[in-house]
């Protein structure tokens, strides 16, 4: 079971140009705003008509310019969540699930109605307005209504975005679980990496209507094949970069050397730029160890900013502040350590270990 | 000299005649329209639109050109032994073009503020075409339907020039409440064109109060027709 997806299209600011496939497995569309994932759901679910390319789900062809095939929207049976849920504000939340379902025997309607109810956790819901329901609520009934129909495949359209912080962490977990198991393909689109990460087995990196990168996630996190990708999984550190040797780079917006793992890195091209994740900058406590280890510079504290339980510190290396605000490194961790590391008079001393180093080309 | 009543059913007639037929041509148009971008379309707008400011009078002698025994649809008319000008279908005619803009741009401006998201989701659900305008479109737009309908009848009931044009003004046949009143004050019989007057009053009166109950009042509880989308 696998949706097929290759297609280009036209739009007013930039191609969309995609190609990628989706198995059983939950994949996540990740991208900044702008970058074509709402659009690229719409030409899967047959809202929008791509210029050109193939789409096809479980070996069935959906659209493919060459042969003049593009199955109607109707005809698909791809369920779509809209970012707004789109529920019909005229029909109670029973009516709303059991819209897809009129070419089914009354009684059959009812039990599959039945059926969605009691997996969304709607019971009693049945005959309220939409409009006296929840985000969380209507979000629900949206996916109970796209489930009705027992879709080939789900796509999900900024499923958590609409609703309440406080609210997500409880419906992103119904929404993982749902998934399990759904066990077709199902596509979602967020900007949001962490939520990307958490509800995904794969990754499609959407930039500038383009795929950056596609595939399984720890893979994408991990070893990003490009400064772009980086920066949309979450890098906050990195700086241009010139390779000296083959286990050393030359960090020239940092004005160092770093150590870095030896042997080819596992990049397309030459490095060009070298990063760090703000979590793995490592703070020296004992001073015992600063002479010892690899990329271990001094460094003292431009400005600092707290959350509840944890706080990303903006470093400067080398030098005390020179007023200018400006910084070389964010760093986050959590607050027992910062109030530990606050008794010790500046500079501290970072650093930066050469398995946690990211080399990136272009 | 006693009142001869028949003004008032010709006039009714005339407007609920005119107004079915505008309610479902407008209707038509409108989603004809919806799907279409362009200049012809645009242009045939305007045509549409063109009984909402031409003078009455200017569209009574055109539709008089055209259904008159040597217009192109007069002949063909004739062809099949019917006369159109002065005949009560004449004051259905010319009422229904003078309203018909109304109802137009109503319906159009009812559609086209309906969540086009609702009409998608109810296409990726297996919906056909006339499922979704049924289920989902007609229901919402039906405020702006109404509204038009309203708008629509009650330009019809008060149509006067086009209809002296087309259909002049035959007691019994073809005198509708504004022509009878018209020439009660040309014969200088005041008291008639007082007394047509004030039931024109209350029967516009009657329409909208009619209206209103039925729209707002007739089930508070539950107005799904006047529910808005909920964004």
């Amino acid at each position: 079971m696998a949706l097929e997806v290759q297609f280009e299209k036209r739009l007013a600011s930039y191609n969309l140009n995609v190609e990628f496939s989706c198995d059983a497995a939950p994949l996540a569309v990740l991208g900044p705003s702008g970058a074509g994932k709402s659009m690229t759901l719409r030409c899967i679910a047959g809202l929008e008509r791509p210029d050109r390319g193939h789409i096809a789900l479980d070996g069935r062809v959906l659209f493919d310019s060459s042969r003049g095939i593009n199955v109607p929207s109707r005809d698909r049976r791809i369920g779509l969540l809209f970012q707004h849920y789109a529920l019909f504000p005229h029909l109670t939340v029973a009516e709303n699930i059991s819209f897809g379902l009129d070419s089914l025997p009354i009684a059959e309607r009812a039990a599959r109605v039945q059926r969605q109810i009691a997996q969304a956790h709607l019971a009693g819901f049945e005959n309220r307005s939409p409009r006296e329901l929840s985000g969380g609520e209507q979000q629900r009934v949206a996916l109970a209504r796209a489930l009705a129909i027992e879709p080939r495949a789900l796509l999900l359209d900024e499923p958590l975005s609409a609703l309440d912080t406080h609210l997500r962490g409880q419906i992103e977990s119904q929404l993982i679980d749902t998934l399990s198991n759904f066990r077709r393909p199902a596509l979602f689109v967020t900007h949001n990496m962490e939520e990307a990460y958490r509800i995904a087995t794969n990754l499609v990196v959407l930039t500038h209507g383009r795929v950056a990168a596609h595939g399984p996630k720890e893979e994408i996190f991990g070893h990003p094949p490009n400064l772009e990708v980086a920066l949309l999984t979450g890098l906050k550190n990195f700086s241009r970069a010139k390779q000296i040797s083959t286990d050393a780079v030359e960090a020239l917006d940092w004005n160092c050397t770093l150590q870095t793992l030896r042997g080819p890195q596992p990049i397309a091209g030459p490095p060009k730029y070298v990063g760090i994740r703000a979590h793995y900058v490592d703070f020296l406590e004992a001073s015992s160890c600063v002479s010892s280890g690899a990329n271990v510079f001094p460094c003292w504290l431009v400005r600092a900013s707290e959350t509840p339980f944890r706080i990303t510190l903006y470093l400067r290396l080398h030098n005390p502040p020179d007023g200018s605000g400006e910084h070389h490194l964010q760093a986050e961790l959590f607050k027992e350590k910062w109030l530990r590391m606050k008794q010790h008079p500046q500079p501290w001393h970072v650093q930066l270990s050469p398995e946690s180093l990211m080399v990136l080309p272009e | 000299m006693p009142l001869d009543f028949s003004p008032i059913w010709i006039s009714l007639e005339t407007s609920f005649v005119a107004t079915a037929i505008t309610l479902v041509i407008g209707v038509a148009v409108a989603i004809w329209r919806a799907n279409r971008r362009g200049v012809g379309p645009a242009l045939l707008d305007s045509v549409f639109l063109l009984p909402l400011v031409l003078p009455p009078t200017v569209v009574g002698f055109l539709l008089l050109l055209i259904f008159g025994r040597n217009g192109p649809l007069g002949r063909i008319l004739l062809h099949f032994g019917a006369t159109v000008v002065f005949s009560w279908p004449a004051t259905v005619i010319a009422a229904a073009v003078v309203s018909f803009p109304l109802m137009y741009l109503s319906v159009r401006a009812a559609l086209e503020q309906v969540d086009s998201h609702l009409l998608q989701a109810a296409r990726t659900l297996g919906a056909s075409e006339w499922r979704v305008f049924r289920r989902v479109a007609l229901p919402l737009a039906w405020p702006g339907i109404l509204a038009g309908t309203i708008l629509a009848f009650a330009r019809a009931l008060g149509e006067f020039g086009a209809t002296l044009m087309l259909a002049g003004s035959i007691p019994g046949r073809t005198q509708t409440i504004p022509i009878a009143i018209y020439f009660a004050v040309e014969a200088n019989d005041l008291h008639q064109a007082v007394a047509w007057s004030l039931i024109d009053i209350f029967i516009s009166l009657a329409m909208v109060a009619g209206m209103y109950y039925w729209t707002h009042l007739q089930n508070p509880a539950r107005p799904r027709w006047t529910r808005e989308s909920n964004r």
